[in-house]
């Protein structure tokens, strides 16, 4: 009787619990911790003081969820032009954690942690794990990079909540990442897709496919990806990959995650309150339609966030899950209004160009997309990596190939772009996040 | 009868030929022969080496795409209408070339090419036994290639 028990409690985390609150009752907390926030971040940080003054919404104003349209909205930069600690609604000794972003461009921003964050981060770490199909017993290499990006602690800590053995291998050092993932039986890894699909490669060359090895799920973040690249990793891995979304000004990774119906991201609601708004106006959509994704963080004391814009692109689904989760679902990501570019009057995200190449036969995910000026006028051409199993030794064929390339982009994208076939490995791998658009338009 | 040669993608910007060929020369294999197609865009780079097997895993090793393709050698006379007259065999047997190159040396007295057939065993067929294909051993002993 006891192992019927425990073997059917290991399918349920308790800490899952609010993954399936009754609606009404979840809108009732969410109302709650929204009032309590906007009251906390008004009263503590002078950006929102000022913004809210400017527009005449007090906290007391807050009476429904809907009154969230009120509040002025975040951007990235103002995290930026509050460096490094202008956002901190805690004073420095109630502030256990910091965080930065990577900061590619400029100085980077900077997040804060109490400890009730680091525990709240903790569970809804917890709980995308358990979306995950990971359970304690499971092996697990976390190969997100330790360090100011939330991604390694994040998962780290939330593993170790959920009982699993963690490896903290953070990124890089390839070819030790697949002898560890061998020698230690390894079920599941957390790393950025693009990386996973170097130490696909990697594994191949070495002789020893990640096909053969007890690796099981893989749990991907911090970059967009599309579903077509899934699709490739698990037929090439032999594994279920999940999707995960999460962004430091927020949390870290733990925003959302998705289920064993890997039909979107279930949203950890009772802490993060979503709104989907068009990004002309500044219009909340109606559910359904697609939009720039908006937070609002509802318990995170050190360092609220109302109304964050995060740039990301989707729409919120509100049909129930078949996993039986009630908290609603985003759809998966696939593009970043920052890394969209215009040609020829075209809005072109990079996730597009993926999804066309995936489309030809034996085509592998090795592209970079490279933008230039010429005249006055955007340019782009498309790098591919040839394959062994795409090369043929007639000219001919070679040239069939770029063309079916340039037609499975034109088919999505509406517009012909160049094609440049190149050699394997060419493309240079990322340990992190992989940069798809090379952007040379203001060079020379 | 048929020689194993090897494919080799190429990018076409300056510089490219060097590393096949360097990677081949570290692990002492000589060139028997070779030919570029190239395009605006790309290169194929096409070798006859003694063993093409080896060869194959020193350029892959090396990081190239590389594909093993059959080609004849066929023994061609030297003299104004040597090549037209065999070309003539394959055309009305409805076989195409998909394209060709030369030997630098000759062997006995003859001028030796490589074809590539659209049907290379259709084309053996029709090249009647007066045209020598030059074999494998042929190739190493006659020419000499170490």
């Amino acid at each position: 009787m006891t192992t019927a028990t425990s073997n059917a409690s290991s399918l349920f985390n308790p800490t899952s619990a609010p993954d399936y609150l009754p609606v009404d009752q979840l809108r009732c907390l969410q109302l709650q911790r929204l009032q309590r926030i906007v009251r906390r971040a008004y009263e503590n940080v002078e950006l929102y003081r000022t913004r809210m003054v400017e527009r005449g919404v007090a906290p007391g104003d807050i009476q429904s969820l809907d009154d969230i349209a009120a509040l002025p909205f975040t951007v990235k930069t103002d995290l930026r032009d509050t460096y490094p600690f202008g956002m901190f609604a805690s004073p420095m000794n109630e502030i256990v954690r910091t965080h930065a972003s990577s900061g590619t461009t400029g100085k980077p921003i900077v997040v804060a942690y109490t400890q009730d964050d680091i525990n709240v981060w903790k569970e809804v770490m917890v709980r995308t794990f358990a979306c995950c199909s990971l359970h304690s017993g499971d092996i697990v290499q976390n190969a997100y990079g330790y360090g100011l990006f939330t991604g390694g602690l994040g998962a780290h800590y939330g593993l170790e909540t959920l009982g699993a053995t963690v490896i903290p291998i953070s990124g890089g050092n390839t070819a030790r990442q697949i002898m560890v993932m061998k020698d230690f039986n390894v079920t599941a890894i957390c790393s950025t897709p693009s990386y996973f699909i170097h130490l696909m490669e990697k594994a191949n060359e070495m002789g020893i496919p990640l096909k053969d090895l007890p690796l099981r799920a893989g749990v991907f973040g911090a970059e967009p990806w599309t579903s077509a690249m899934r699709e490739y990793v698990e037929r090439e891995a032999g594994i279920k990959a999940y999707d995960i979304y999460g962004l430091s000004e927020i949390i870290g990774p733990g925003v959302a995650s998705a289920c064993c119906a890997q039909e979107g991201l279930h949203i950890f609601e009772d802490h993060f309150y979503p709104e989907i708004i068009d990004p002309e106006t500044g219009e909340v959509l109606p559910d359904g339609e697609e939009g720039e994704l908006v937070f609002t963080t509802l318990s995170k004391w050190a360092m609220p966030m109302l109304r964050y814009r995060t740039r990301d692109i989707t729409t919120l689904m509100t049909e129930p899950c078949p996993c039986g989760r009630s908290i609603r679902r985003i759809a998966r990501i696939g593009r970043r209004s920052d890394d969209m570019f215009i040609i020829r009057g075209v809005n072109v995200f990079p996730s597009q160009i993926e999804e066309a190449l995936l489309r030809v036969e034996g085509a592998v995910p090795h592209y970079q997309i490279i933008l230039t000026r010429d005249g006055g006028l955007d340019q782009v051409e498309v790098e591919v990596e040839v394959t062994a199993e795409l090369f043929t030794d007639s000219v001919k064929g070679m040239e069939v190939l770029q063309k079916q390339f340039v037609r499975a982009i034109a088919d999505i994208i509406g517009i012909r772009v160049a094609v440049r076939l190149v050699k394997p490995q060419s493309i240079p791998r990322s340990e992190g996040k992989a940069k798809r658009v090379i952007d040379k338009r203001n060079e020379g | 009868m048929k020689l194993h040669q090897l494919s080799v993608f190429m990018e076409n910007k300056p510089g490219q030929l060097v590393a096949p060929c360097k990677a081949l020369a570290d692990a002492g294999i000589s060139i028997i022969t070779l030919s570029l197609a190239d395009t605006e865009q790309f290169g194929i780079l096409r070798l006859v080496v003694k063993d093409a097997t080896e060869a194959q895993k020193v350029l892959e090793i090396a990081g190239f795409v590389v594909k093993v393709t059959e080609v004849i050698a066929l023994q061609v006379p030297d003299c104004a209408g040597g090549l037209s007259e065999l070309l003539a065999r394959i055309e009305n047997a409805e076989v195409n070339i998909e394209y060709m190159y030369a030997f630098t040396d000759k062997l006995d007295d003859k001028g030796v090419l490589v074809f590539r057939f659209s049907d290379p065993d259709r084309a053996l067929e029709v090249l009647g036994e007066d045209v020598e294909v030059v074999s494998r051993v042929d190739l190493y002993e006659k020419l000499g290639v170490k």
